[in-house]
């Protein structure tokens, strides 16, 4: 029962990411982008982590989504012209050629690894287990988090300040 | 627990509910607009019908019977998306708030909810929250209208500022729950200093709950003096009544949101004894918040929009971090 | 998958469902009277001089960033928050650690004016 699952929203998942290189214009980009990050919440459901899944579609769907979109409107040109592709053609073979290599040593390490990657214990994606494991044992990467946190929010205000608008109302 | 309980009785169960919530919201609509008329001293509808009962009725009819244009300019496929993409989060966000004490029928026994009790149940109420902000934003940028796209950023800007408050506010809720199933929020007992805790809380949640879904004084999709009608400009018939009814479905799911976090639900005196009046108390609760939501609109004028922002920011925020900060102190320091 | 998932994606598809009937019912339904005005931009009567093809304020983006920071920085208070009373005082300071780090940024926000829309 598990494997129908995985293999519908894994199929999703790919469906998702396909479009968004496919797609000629960028909201439409961030739209299949949203469906594979949904399709990949539902993996992490299937795998029995409840945590991970709602963390992904909160952060992913609900937050830097939004945020590309912003950024798309931000730039005001979506749809794209591929003219780096036009002027070297060999990006598109490089671009083929690096999927093959993930793709071989994303096999290799699964084949290696025995099937046996993406097997939780019981409940270890329960909230609880998740809070005990973070706020327990890995308190000083939790704690860095918040460094690099700062870290992009200095960032963006530093670069968005540069660029402050001309007149006087940045509104509209 | 087989197949039935899996799937057949949750279909049933839903589709109980849907229609339920449609029919309830249809009404809201009548509740709303009768009340604003009571507070502007006028009569409000009353043709169709006795009191004007049938009015909802007559708007669906006439909407359903409305030309479907999809205009020359517009990108179709995210045209025709954005109303679904407001609508479908709006109901739900129903699905974890349970309508009463699990009831035996045919010898099975079945919970009246959708999964309010899963382990993650009050972040689904965030993560639905979030995701209903692409309604909006897409039909703003879909609609290729000036006005469309300006009230969208507005809109969506303003919807993700009032997030933040609102999820620091449900963790303050959550710290002294110590559970994230609803279900069991709304059954666990709480000593008195927690109830009064949260009902401290609520009004820094409830302004929240406006801004979320839009409502005055922070309806900005719709400042129809200075931007027609926002997001929604472009859109006509039965599909500009699919924003319209999100509106007030979103009202409606996120008041019983909150008296399910807030007031204890569906429970009341006597509900041990008489489980069907679970239902009733639930939405007694819920109407006496919708009337809040009439009662807002109808006493106080739309923010202006630097206000709203700053307001969100610089009030709200550190509000409801305070709020958390002495929560956990609270927690920590009575448990 | 616990059954309670299965109820909430069964809710989630009924929700789509009716959102699509709503949606497509009225094509059967309705009228059918193209006319060339009904399918051009709304601008209040006048012909729209130019389409919403634009640059937006730089504001946007720093609001959505911030959001952005801001909602991993809550995700991480849930799973704080159901275990707080076990890890107790602990616990408190740890996570008073994280929000002040955080908050630095927020009152680097304030000062340098990201918070204000007009300026």
């Amino acid at each position: 029962m598990e494997w129908v699952f995985f293999g519908l929203f894994g199929v999703l998942a790919l469906v998702g990411s396909v479009g968004v290189v496919v797609s000629r214009n960028a909201v439409h980009s961030a739209l299949f982008l949203l469906v594979n990050f949904a399709a990949t919440a539902l993996l992490f459901l299937v795998l029995g982590a409840q945590f991970l899944a709602l963390a992904q579609v909160l952060v992913y769907a609900g937050a830097i989504v939004v945020l590309f979109i912003f950024v798309v409107m931000l730039v005001g040109n979506e749809t794209v012209d591929d003219f780096v592709a036009r002027e070297r053609p060999w990006l598109r073979w490089a671009a083929v050629g690096f999927f093959l290599v993930f793709i071989a040593v994303a096999g290799y390490s699964l084949v290696m690894s025995g099937w046996e990657a993406a097997k939780g214990l019981a409940d270890y994606g329960a909230v609880e287990r998740v809070g005990a494991v973070l706020y327990r044992e890995y308190l000083l990467p939790f704690e860095l988090a918040s460094v690099i946190l700062l870290a992009a929010m200095i960032g963006a205000i530093i670069l968005a300040a540069r660029t402050r608008p001309p007149l006087g109302r940045p509104e509209e | 627990m087989d197949w039935v309980d899996l799937v057949v009785i949750p279909i049933i169960k839903g589709a109980l509910i849907l229609f339920i919530l449609l029919t309830a919201t249809a009404y809201l609509t009548l509740f709303e607009r009768k009340l604003i008329a009571r507070f502007q001293v006028r009569l409000g509808p009353n043709r169709a019908g006795p009191f004007g009962l049938l009015q909802p009725l007559a708007d669906a009819v006439k909407l359903f019977f409305k030309e479907e244009v999809v205009p020359g300019h517009v990108n179709k496929p995210v045209y025709l998306l954005a109303p679904m993409m407001a609508m479908v989060p709006a109901i739900a966000l129903f699905a974890v708030v349970p309508l009463g004490p699990d009831l035996s029928l045919f010898g099975r026994r079945i919970p009246l909810h959708m999964g309010g009790d899963v382990n993650v149940a009050l972040l689904y109420v965030l993560a639905i929250a979030s995701v209903g902000t692409y309604g909006v934003m897409l039909a703003g940028w879909a609609s290729n209208n000036n006005y469309s796209l300006l009230g969208a950023m507005r809109t969506s800007a303003q919807m993700i500022s009032y997030e933040l408050p609102m999820a620091i506010i449900v963790a303050s809720l959550l710290l002294v729950t110590g559970t994230m199933s609803v279900v069991e929020i709304v059954e666990q007992p709480r000593p008195l200093w927690a109830w009064l805790w949260l009902w401290l809380g609520f009004p820094l949640y409830f302004i929240t709950m406006l801004a979320e879904s839009n409502r005055a004084p922070f309806d900005f999709p719709e400042t129809e003096n200075e931007l027609i009608a926002g997001y929604q400009t472009e859109y006509g018939g039965f599909k500009f009544a699919v924003f319209y009814i999100s509106e007030y479905l979103h009202m409606l799911t996120s008041s019983a949101v909150a008296v399910t976090l807030f007031f204890g639900g569906w429970r009341g005196p006597f509900v041990d004894q008489f489980p069907l009046l679970g239902p009733v108390y639930l939405a007694l609760k819920t109407v006496a918040i919708l009337f809040l939501y009439v009662w807002v609109r109808a006493s106080i004028p739309r923010l202006r929009y630097d206000q709203l922002m700053s307001f969100g920011w610089k009030y709200l925020l550190p509000w409801s971090l305070l709020y958390l900060a002495v929560t956990a102190v609270l927690v920590v320091a009575l448990s | 998958m616990p059954y309670g998932y299965v109820w909430l994606l069964i809710m989630l598809g009924l929700a789509a469902g009716v959102a699509m009937m709503m949606m497509f019912l009225p094509l059967l339904l309705g009228p059918r009277n193209p006319v060339p005005t009904k399918y051009e931009p709304y601008e209040s009567g006048m012909k729209p001089f130019m389409l919403p093809r634009r640059r937006f304020p730089v504001h946007y983006y720093l609001v959505a960033i911030l959001f952005v920071v801001f909602d991993i920085e809550i995700l991480f208070l849930y799973p704080w928050a159901v275990i707080l009373r076990d890890l107790r005082w602990f616990g408190l300071v740890e996570m008073g650690v994280f929000l002040g780090i955080v908050l630095v940024g927020f009152v680097y926000a304030w000062r340098k004016g990201a918070l204000e829309w007009i300026r």
